[in-house]
């Protein structure tokens, strides 16, 4: 058996006396698509903070690649290729599209603390920027503040933040949330073309997105998991409809 | 072909460029002796606290660290360039480096402390930092001479050559090449990479770690950097009126410091040096007119700038700009 992208083992957040995210148990293996979805407030962003180390687990362990990484700081758990996008954005006003991805290419190559030469002139990390910022279709705007760009290119750009940081595990909290319909299919052609060999886990509300793009899906509801399988299962499984999808759904 | 990445560097290096404005700043700065000849003392007190002020302006306006402490660096860096003339050797350059080591040193101890709380906390153990330093100070009179302050600082000649004279003239030569030298590496600083990340922290800090960045290293070594600018700072006026008071301690000194940041505008250096040469100017003819009341004149001064351009003289005097240039093309 090969060692999964993620494990969790009895995962568990409280604030105060109210159970966030309970037990959890969760496996992601290398290379999968793999969705968690659930009803709103069963703890499925909660889930992408613990794993990503923007919160700490009141229990349990947490493992990428079978090392232990629960006590890791987030910059650390990017630096070993696991990088996350958020549901709101959370970018940079007053830098271009392209400074923004330059913050993450000099990271990764080690630049970040290099203060005696001018960012123009670390090509290596510009051409990195440069090919993210026209995978994702924002060349034409890389020099615009990113103020200046509408909400479904702030959300790419949230992508192209991700991608910059050439994560190995990439967590996609409802990268699709406010983007006009025409503009998250090419978003979806976007993430689905990664390498195999990047492991993809989505919260994602829209149905039809997850759906389409997953080989796997994770149900959570009150914290827990309810149940796991591929598209069809989960889509045939009466509790599932019971607790999520209600009755209209189409696979 | 030239791959579209080189374009992109292309237009990255444009906004790094040196722009004739700078150029007419510092051939002002050359020139303001001759005009002044009986002002140099008075000129080099305009460059020590421009110095000062870009201290702040890194730690504030590009790390975006609030900080109303500034003056720990300021009179550590004097006492520790007397306390070196006095005691180990007079030359100027070599107290310059001994003042710039103990306040970055300062800058790594005092780091931790505020960097785990949030702006006020940061505000509050900054102020502390300062207080405990200027007690320290008043209480350790025998070392540091007290209130009486510290006296009796004796400055070889620069290059062991140039000797320091009454008007101020070396003062201000010396001051100037040292505040330039420092410019210069806050401006590369600014527009390198390590800039960027600051950048990035002051405008977002929770995002920053999911971009890998180690945010409390990347602000350590910008708080020591700016402990470390506003220690030669503080040398250099200890070196140039050869006291170092009590005074350069005080919080009035940190709190004047984030006013003239204000006036002159924050992120840009370039407001750090206008700022306190208004200041500077503004405070010299106030006190000339009325000595007693300075400050109302000063506080009108702030208000007026603020009301008419929120992020200081640097900000109104670009729109100024853009504004004329685009009438003065308009067909």
């Amino acid at each position: 058996m090969t060692t999964p992208a993620i494990r969790t083992v009895g995962l568990t957040k409280r604030f105060g006396s109210f159970v966030v995210t309970n037990d959890v148990g969760l496996t992601v293996e290398t290379g999968a698509r793999q969705a968690i979805i659930g009803p709103n407030g069963a703890g499925k962003t909660t889930l992408i903070n613990l794993l990503t180390g923007f919160l700490e687990p009141s229990a349990g362990r947490i493992e990428l690649n079978g090392a232990d990484i629960t006590r890791l700081g987030q910059h650390e758990r990017v630096g070993r290729g696991l990088v996350r996008t958020f549901q709101i954005n959370r970018l940079f006003n007053d830098l271009t599209v392209l400074e923004s991805v330059l913050l993450a290419t000099n990271e990764r190559l080690g630049l970040g603390a290099v203060s005696w030469r001018r960012r123009s002139a670390c090509g290596g990390s510009i051409a990195e920027a440069w090919n993210v910022v026209e995978l994702l279709g924002l060349a034409e705007v890389a020099h615009l503040p990113t103020k200046a760009l509408s909400y479904g290119r702030q959300r790419l750009l949230e992508i192209a933040l991700a991608l910059a940081a050439k994560p190995t595990v990439l967590l996609l909290d409802e990268p699709a949330a406010g983007v006009p319909q025409g503009e998250s299919g090419e978003l979806f052609r976007t993430i689905s073309a990664l390498p195999r060999d990047v492991t993809v886990l989505l919260i994602e509300h829209d149905m039809e997105l997850v759906f389409g793009f997953a080989d796997r899906i994770t149900v959570l509801v009150n914290g827990g998991v309810l149940t796991e399988g591929s598209p069809e299962q989960i889509a045939k499984d009466p509790r599932v409809r019971e607790v999520y999808l209600g009755e209209a759904i189409v696979v | 072909m030239t791959p579209s990445w080189e374009a992109a560097a292309v237009r990255l290096r444009e906004r790094e460029r040196w722009k004739s404005p700078e150029t007419v700043f510092w051939c002002a700065a050359l020139v303001a002796p001759f005009v002044l000849p009986d002002d140099h003392l008075f000129l080099s007190q305009i460059a020590i606290l421009g110095l000062f002020c870009l201290s702040l302006d890194l730690v504030l306006g590009i790390a975006g660290i609030l900080s109303l402490g500034q003056a720990a660096f300021f009179g550590l860096g004097g006492y520790t360039a007397g306390l070196f003339a006095i005691h180990v050797d007079g030359d100027p350059l070599l107290g310059l480096v001994v003042a710039m080591v103990a306040t970055s040193l300062l800058g790594v101890l005092a780091a931790p402390l505020l960097l785990g709380g949030r702006d006020l906390t940061r505000l509050l153990i900054t102020v502390a930092v300062a207080g405990i330093l200027y007690e320290a100070a008043n209480k350790w009179s025998a070392v540091t001479g007290g209130v009486d302050g510290l006296q009796g600082i004796v400055i070889a000649p620069l290059f062991g050559k140039i000797e320091f004279d009454l008007g101020g003239t070396v003062a201000y030569w010396y001051a100037l090449a040292v505040l330039f030298l420092v410019f210069l590496g806050l401006r590369r600083l600014k527009s390198s990479p390590f800039g960027l990340a600051l950048a990035g922290i002051r405008l977002n800090p929770q995002r920053m770690p999911a971009l890998g960045v180690p945010v409390d290293r990347r602000l350590t070594v910008a708080y020591a950097i700016g402990g470390a600018v506003a220690g030669i700072a503080g040398a250099l006026l200890a070196q140039t009126t050869q006291f170092v008071s009590l005074d350069a301690l005080s919080f009035h000194r940190s709190a004047e410091l984030m006013l003239i940041l204000v006036l002159g505008g924050a992120g840009n250096l370039y407001g750090a040096l206008l700022g306190a040469i208004v200041f500077s100017v503004a405070h010299h003819l106030l006190s000339e007119i009325n000595p007693m009341y300075w400050q109302f004149w000063m506080g009108t001064l702030l208000i007026l700038i603020v009301l008419f351009a929120k992020d200081g003289l640097t900000g109104g005097l670009s729109r100024l700009r853009d504004h004329l240039w685009k009438g003065g093309t308009a067909p």
